[in-house]
This record gives C-alpha cells, sequence and structure tokens, in this order.
C-alpha cells in the first residue's frame, strides 16, 4: 500500500472522506486549524459540505442538526474549543446521534497554551457534558493510528448511536509520518430510516421521526438514562482496546500510558533494559472504555511492585489505574503539562526514582 | 539504526521544508519517519526549528531531546541546539548569519555560506535547499539521488523553481566536499 | 356541504398545553397552512426551540428536532447545508432567539442560510415563569424586573427584525401580529412567503410575529391584546424589513 507523509491534522481530515464522512463543520483554533483549512479545500474538490461557524457551540449544533438527519458529520477542535461543544454533545448523547469529535489537546485550564498536551482526560472520559452522558474515546498515538481510529469512529458512533471522540495531544496533529488509507476500513453507512429526521418523503412513511432529548416524566427519563447505560456497559464490554509492551517477561515498574506520550515511555522501556532495569507498558488505545482487566493482570505480576501513570496531565488517569488496581500496588504519577513532552530520558529518571524511594 | 536531524532557523527561511523533504526522501527509501515541528507563535518571525527522525524500525519516542545532527541557519539556533548534538554528528553552520563556530570538538562541523551561496544563485529563498544539498552529501544520511528526486517532485507544481532547486543541491553538494 | 373550515393536515389531534388566550395555537395553525398549501410536509423538519413552545413538535405532524436553548439557527443550518433539499424552519420565542441564542440567529442570518425562522416575540420569558426578555418594553413589570424594565440599567429593548435587516445579505425580513382576524390573515401570507422564499431557494426568510403572554403579563387576554396594541406596535412597527427584491433593486 502506497504511503503518503502528511501531518496529522490533514490526515484526520483526509481519512473522514476516506470513511465516507463529506460533512464537516469547525471553528479555527490552534493547534488543530490545518484540519478546516485542509479540508476547506478538499471538501470542494469531493462534493462535500464545509462551513466555518461563528463559535465552537454553534458548530456542536450544526454537527447535532446534520447528525440528526441520518448524515455522517464530524468536526474538529482543541481544549477551549470542546468545553464550548460539551453543551451539544450532551445534547446528542441525550438525542442519540452518530457523530464524531475530534480533539487535538493544548495545555489548559483557561487559555493554557497551545504545545502538546493530554490535561482532557477527565473531561473527555468522564465528564464531556452534563446528565448522564459518556462517549467512546479513542486516543491515536500516530498519525496513521489516528487515520485509522477516525475511520473506525464512524461505523463505532453508529452502532451505538452516540459521539465517539478522538482525543489525541497537539502532537497528533502537527507531526508529520507516512500514512496509508485503508480501503478496508469504509463501512458503509447504516439504515437511520426508524429514527432519523431525513423528510418523510425519502423514507416513503407516514410515520414521522422525532430528535429530542426532553423528558419531562421522570419515570420515562430514567427509563431513557437506563437505556443510555446499557449502551456505555456495552461499550465497555466490546470497545476495551489496548496494546502491551514488554509484558512477557518479568519487569519491577508497570506503566501506563497513551498517545504520544506512550512512544516516550516505549523508548524508555527499551533504554531502561539496557540498564537491566526491566519495565512493562500497557497503552490504553481507548480510554473510555478503560482496559482496567489489562492493567489489572500486567499490575498483579508478583515482581511488579508499582504501577506509574505517565501522561501530559496532572495524574488525571490515576484514578482509573488505581479502580483497575484494586489497591495492590501502588500508583504514581510522572508528566508535564504546560505543553513540553516529557523525553525518554525523563521518564527513565522518574521510573529510577520510584525504584530508589 | 535511527538517525536524528535538527533543522533550526528563523521562521520564513524554509525550516519546516527542508525537514520535510529530508522525511520524505528517507520515506521513499522505505525508512520509517517522523517530522516534528516546533508550533505557535514560534511560527511568525521567530525562531523555527523541527526535528525529523529517520529509522529502520517503527519510531518510538518522536521527541529527541539530543539529535545526532544540527543544520543550524541562524545564530540563535547554533547557539541554542549545538550543545544537544550527539558526539560524532554534523553540525552544519551557516556562515553567511553566524560570525561564531559550534565550540564542539567531539562532531563534524560544517561551515557553508549558504544564504551567500543563494543570493549567487539568484535567490536567497534556495539558502534552505543549498543547506540541505550540504548537509546530505557530509552526513550520507541518505543517498543524493534519492535527495534530488524528492526535490524535484517538491517541485513539480511551481516547474520554473525546480532548476533553481537542482542548482542549489549541486551548489551545497560542492560546498560540503 | 362544503367544507369551510378544517384543521391543517399537518396538525396533530393533540390538545395544545398552552395558556388560555395564548398565541402560539394561532401561529402554530399559520405555519401548518403554509406547509400544507405549498404541500412540502413530506420534506420538511422543524426545529422546536427552548421556551413554551419546547414541545410544539407535539402538535405538528412531520419530522422534527429540538434543539437547546437558542441554538435552532445553528442546527438548522447543519441540516440545509448537509440536506438542502429539505425544507427547515425554526419556531423561537424573545428569550431564546434574542438572548442566547442572538449570536446563531445573526450568523445563520448573514450567511443566508436558506431556512425559515418564525421568531414569537412577546416581550417576556414564558415558560421559566415570566423574566425580563432582551424584548420587554421599557417600565414593563416581569418577575426579574419587579419594578419594571429600567432601560438605564438595562438599555432598551431588541427589536430583531430592524438589526437583522440591517445585514447587507439578502433576505425576507418581516414583522407581523396575530392580535386580531386581520392581522392574523397578513401573518398567514407572511408566512406562507417565508416558506415560498425557501422552496424558491431564495433567501434566508424571517417572520417576527408581535403576540401576547396574559399569564405572566398578568392581563386577561382581552386586556393582553390591547396593552400590545397600545405598548408594543408602537415601538415594534409592522410590516416589510427587507425583500431578497428590494434588496436586488438597491
Amino acid at each position: 500500500m502506497s504511503k503518503v507523509l502528511m501531518k496529522g491534522n490533514e490526515a484526520i481530515g483526509e481519512a473522514a472522506i476516506r470513511a465516507g464522512c463529506l460533512n464537516y463543520f469547525a471553528y479555527p483554533i490552534t493547534p488543530q486549524s490545518e484540519v478546516a483549512e485542509y479540508l476547506s479545500r478538499r471538501m470542494t474538490e469531493v462534493g462535500g459540505v464545509f462551513l466555518q461557524g461563528e463559535s465552537e457551540v454553534a458548530v456542536s449544533y450544526m454537527i447535532f442538526g446534520a447528525a440528526a438527519c441520518g448524515e455522517r458529520v464530524f468536526t474538529t477542535s482543541s481544549s477551549p474549543g470542546i468545553s464550548l461543544m460539551s453543551e451539544g454533545i450532551s445534547y446528542i448523547c441525550g438525542a442519540e446521534c452518530p457523530a464524531v469529535f475530534v480533539n487535538i489537546m493544548r495545555g489548559g485550564p483557561g487559555l493554557g497554551g497551545i504545545l502538546p498536551s493530554q490535561a482532557d482526560y477527565l473531561q473527555a472520559t468522564k465528564g464531556i457534558g452534563h446528565g448522564d452522558c459518556r462517549m467512546l474515546v479513542m486516543a491515536p498515538a500516530s498519525v496513521q493510528e489516528a487515520v485509522e481510529m477516525v475511520m473506525q469512529a464512524f461505523p463505532l458512533a453508529e452502532k451505538y448511536r452516540n459521539p465517539v471522540m478522538i482525543l489525541g495531544d497537539g502532537l497528533i496533529g502537527q507531526m508529520m509520518e507516512p500514512v496509508s488509507f485503508r480501503d478496508d476500513l469504509k463501512v458503509p453507512p447504516t439504515n437511520k430510516d426508524d429514527w432519523a429526521t431525513s423528510g418523510m418523503d425519502t423514507r416513503k412513511s407516514t410515520k414521522r421521526n422525532l430528535v429530542k432529548s426532553l423528558y419531562l416524566d421522570p419515570e420515562v427519563l430514567n427509563a431513557h438514562n437506563l437505556k443510555l447505560k446499557a449502551k456505555y456497559d456495552r461499550m465497555r464490554q466490546e470497545e476495551v482496546r489496548y496494546e502491551t509492551y514488554n509484558t512477557g517477561g518479568d519487569y519491577r515498574v508497570l506503566i501506563v500510558s497513551y498517545g504520544t506520550m506512550s512512544r516516550v515511555c516505549r523508548s524508555a522501556v527499551d533504554a531502561l533494559k539496557a540498564r537491566n532495569v526491566e519495565t512493562a507498558m500497557v497503552r490504553p488505545q481507548v480510554l473510555f472504555p478503560f482496559p482496567e482487566q489489562a492493567v489489572f493482570d500486567a499490575a498483579a505480576k508478583s515482581s511488579c511492585t508499582h504501577v506509574l501513570s505517565v501522561e501530559m496531565s496532572m495524574g488525571q488517569m490515576v484514578e482509573d489505574i488505581q479502580r483497575s488496581v484494586q489497591g495492590r500496588r501502588p500508583v504514581h504519577w510522572y508528566g508535564k503539562c504546560g505543553g513540553e513532552v516529557p523525553t525518554p530520558e525523563e521518564v527513565m529518571e522518574a521510573v529510577e526514582a520510584l525504584l530508589q524511594s | 539504526m535511527q538517525s536524528e536531524v535538527m533543522f533550526a532557523g528563523f521562521g520564513g527561511q524554509g525550516i519546516l521544508l527542508s525537514g520535510k523533504i529530508l522525511a520524505e526522501a528517507a520515506m521513499e527509501k522505505e525508512l520509517e519517519v517522523a517530522w516534528v515541528p516546533s508550533y505557535g507563535p514560534e511560527m511568525r518571525g521567530g525562531t523555527a526549528y523541527c526535528t525529523v527522525v529517520i529509522s529502520d524500525n517503527p519510531i518510538a519516542s518522536p521527541i529527541i531531546r539530543n539529535p545526532m545532527h544540527l543544520v543550524a541557519m541562524n545564530r540563535p539556533s547554533l547557539e541554542k541546539f549545538a550543545g544537544t548534538v550527539k558526539p560524532g554528528g554534523v553540525i552544519l553552520v551557516n556562515s553567511s548569519l553566524i560570525p561564531i563556530a559550534s565550540g564542539r570538538e567531539d562532531v563534524d562541523e560544517l561551515s557553508v555560506p549558504v544564504t551567500d551561496i543563494a543570493a549567487g544563485l539568484g535567490n536567497v529563498r534556495t539558502a534552505n535547499i543549498v543547506a540541505l544539498g550540504a548537509f546530505v552529501a557530509r552526513s550520507g544520511i541518505i543517498d543524493f539521488e534519492t535527495l534530488k528526486e524528492t526535490v524535484r517532485n517538491e517541485f513539480k507544481q511551481k516547474k520554473k523553481f525546480i532548476e533553481m532547486n537542482m542548482a542549489a543541491l549541486e551548489e551545497g553538494r560542492k560546498a560540503a566536499a | 356541504m362544503a367544507k369551510a373550515f378544517a384543521k391543517p393536515i399537518c396538525l396533530s389531534d393533540q390538545e395544545t398545553h398552552y395558556c388560555p388566550g395564548c398565541t402560539h395555537g394561532v401561529i402554530h395553525r399559520l405555519v401548518a397552512e403554509a406547509i400544507d398549501d405549498l404541500e412540502i410536509a413530506g420534506r420538511t423538519v422543524g426545529i422546536a426551540p427552548v421556551g413554551c413552545a419546547v414541545i410544539c413538535y407535539n402538535y405538528f405532524t412531520f419530522d422534527f428536532q429540538e434543539a437547546a436553548h437558542g441554538r435552532a439557527p445553528a442546527m438548522a443550518t447543519g441540516i440545509k447545508r448537509v440536506r438542502p433539499d429539505l425544507i427547515v424552519f425554526t419556531y423561537q420565542g424573545d428569550g431564546d432567539l434574542a438572548s442566547i441564542g442572538m449570536g446563531e440567529i445573526v450568523h445563520a442570518a448573514n450567511r443566508g442560510e436558506k431556512f425559515t425562522t418564525v421568531f414569537v416575540n412577546n416581550a417576556v420569558y414564558g415558560m421559566t415563569g415570566g423574566q425580563m426578555a432582551p424584548t420587554t418594553m421599557p417600565n414593563q413589570k416581569t418577575t426579574t424586573s419587579p419594578f419594571g424594565r429600567n432601560v438605564e440599567e438595562v438599555g432598551m429593548p431588541i427589536r430583531v427584525a430592524e438589526l437583522l435587516a440591517s445585514l447587507a445579505t439578502p433576505a425576507y425580513i418581516t414583522r407581523q401580529t396575530v392580535l386580531s382576524p386581520k392581522h392574523i390573515l397578513k401573518a398567514k401570507k407572511a408566512i406562507r412567503q417565508a416558506f415560498q422564499y425557501q422552496v424558491d431557494n431564495r433567501c434566508f426568510s424571517f417572520v417576527e410575529v408581535v403576540s401576547t403572554c396574559p399569564t405572566n403579563w398578568g392581563m386577561t387576554p382581552a386586556d393582553a391584546i390591547q396593552w400590545a396594541e397600545k405598548t408594543m406596535l408602537p415601538y415594534y412597527p409592522l410590516g416589510d424589513l427587507k425583500t431578497p427584491e428590494s434588496v436586488e433593486e438597491a
């Protein structure tokens, strides 16, 4: 398969088109504005829809309106923009529409910075909007994986009738790597006639469809939320995805890390091995649902004395790891959150400090 | 085997493009590559740099504190990054704009007046290509023919620039000899 | 005997939840008549606001979406961009459209999105219990302006139709009312015209309807009509503010 060298942001835009999504609404924000720049040209070439909305709030509802018609649609933004979209995301979850949101994270809180960060972990996995809403969160570690996850996100969003988020740090958007677009990942859209407001004529039906999230009757709302919970539980059963590294033999420290940070950790694991310090890693590829069993199993190995969460956020993943490890091992944190990506050497120092403590 | 090259200079000196061309040339040779830019306010006239990682294995960390090589197009870049280069690497110094040396004894320092050479070719904006030609010729990081092919491909939409950039590569190679 | 008066086909049989004397029912009917008349129900998607009309979809028989407070124009934009063949309208009140949703309506109008907005202006927040709206009249008492709207503190009421008509993009912008049968006939014509522009793919179309809210105004329906005529109509003058033809001629 032929490869092209592409910037992550451009590759994400192209991947959506290759997945059959020809509708894109967005508002510019660093470090992901290249997606909009790329698609403003590409959507014209492929006869798709490109619109720069007046705010992220408005964009999230353009996504909602289009998704509610049954059309594949997506947007991209970065941390402060996702905060503004979180209102719309809650409505989309409540109204059970499929859509894809890409967050190329920058540092926070507030304006924070524009450099790479993973500081929206908790927002993405646990607090994406008001009410009992959750979304599937996929975390690519390379431009190629970002492409594949974007392509997989559309059928997954349709499978659950729920938004899916691609959560990448700024480097995933800014880095250039060779990518290939796998045709086999293109899945035809599901039939949405039973719920989408596509116009009654197109369905040759006299039953109208209504897309809404308001349920004033407490019993009905409770039942609706139980139905949503059943979907989130099904995600926990069916969508856990992770990779392990060096877990075959004995190791003293288990690292849990995702995204670009996990690649830095992989280098650290290799370099520590050369110094006869055995470590291993679990890399969640999907953050919600979290790979609880895999982390438990890897931490439960008798040689393992410590678990270390390495993230470009202030320990936001630690609680998920603690929950997975169930108190059997101490869980520590190492990371930076100002926009500087920790180097392998710094991760190695953190591991060695842990073992000397 | 993994190698890393940092390209650094002023915004507008074609730093990011030099790195991209090298990454594409390496990709043509079926090597693994990653191109990691600096981004943000630096893009607007300040210091710009990017790192290209080239490897025959999948690249783990794209974040490189100590690159194998450095192409420094202006003085602040040399001062900032000369100390980070691994022993044995190449440091290319654009002597048109940098009146000092790296101060390193354990590297292969190559001083080339790339801006003057580019001006001599009639377009100062080809300085980044002169530097790329000189660096690739000296480091042997990829073969020169592949580099030429990649540059030709890069400018295929703007044919009038192809000859000028080919000349820039050649001048760089000569200067590195 | 020929039937002289019947319920529009695209109005459902469900009884509305609106208060006695409320004008929403009349305006719903005018929308339904326009859609029936143009025979577009099978390709229409309505967008319900947040406000008293939040469940207005119960009274229509075609596809509907429900927006968040103020966001209906953004949803309508999303629909029209991906499905330009659909006929889309938003039905919004003054809190929804002129306060929290001012950004969305201005930008949708300025882009010339080819959907229709029916804007019901009754000078008050209805569903939340009669709070002050951007359209509340000077000195008008509401639950959050108990001493009357103080224009020194909160400014003058916003004339949304004039504001939108000031945009350079061609549009159909009109203000109507349903205070009397004569007015209702004019409003009916305007709403039909608004949908006609959309069917013709001409422009954004906007019909402001000056209305009453007897419950939150604390008046009988008859007094409410009198108060609206006396207080609102001089400030919110009726008629077309802009047509695509007027822009072309200019």
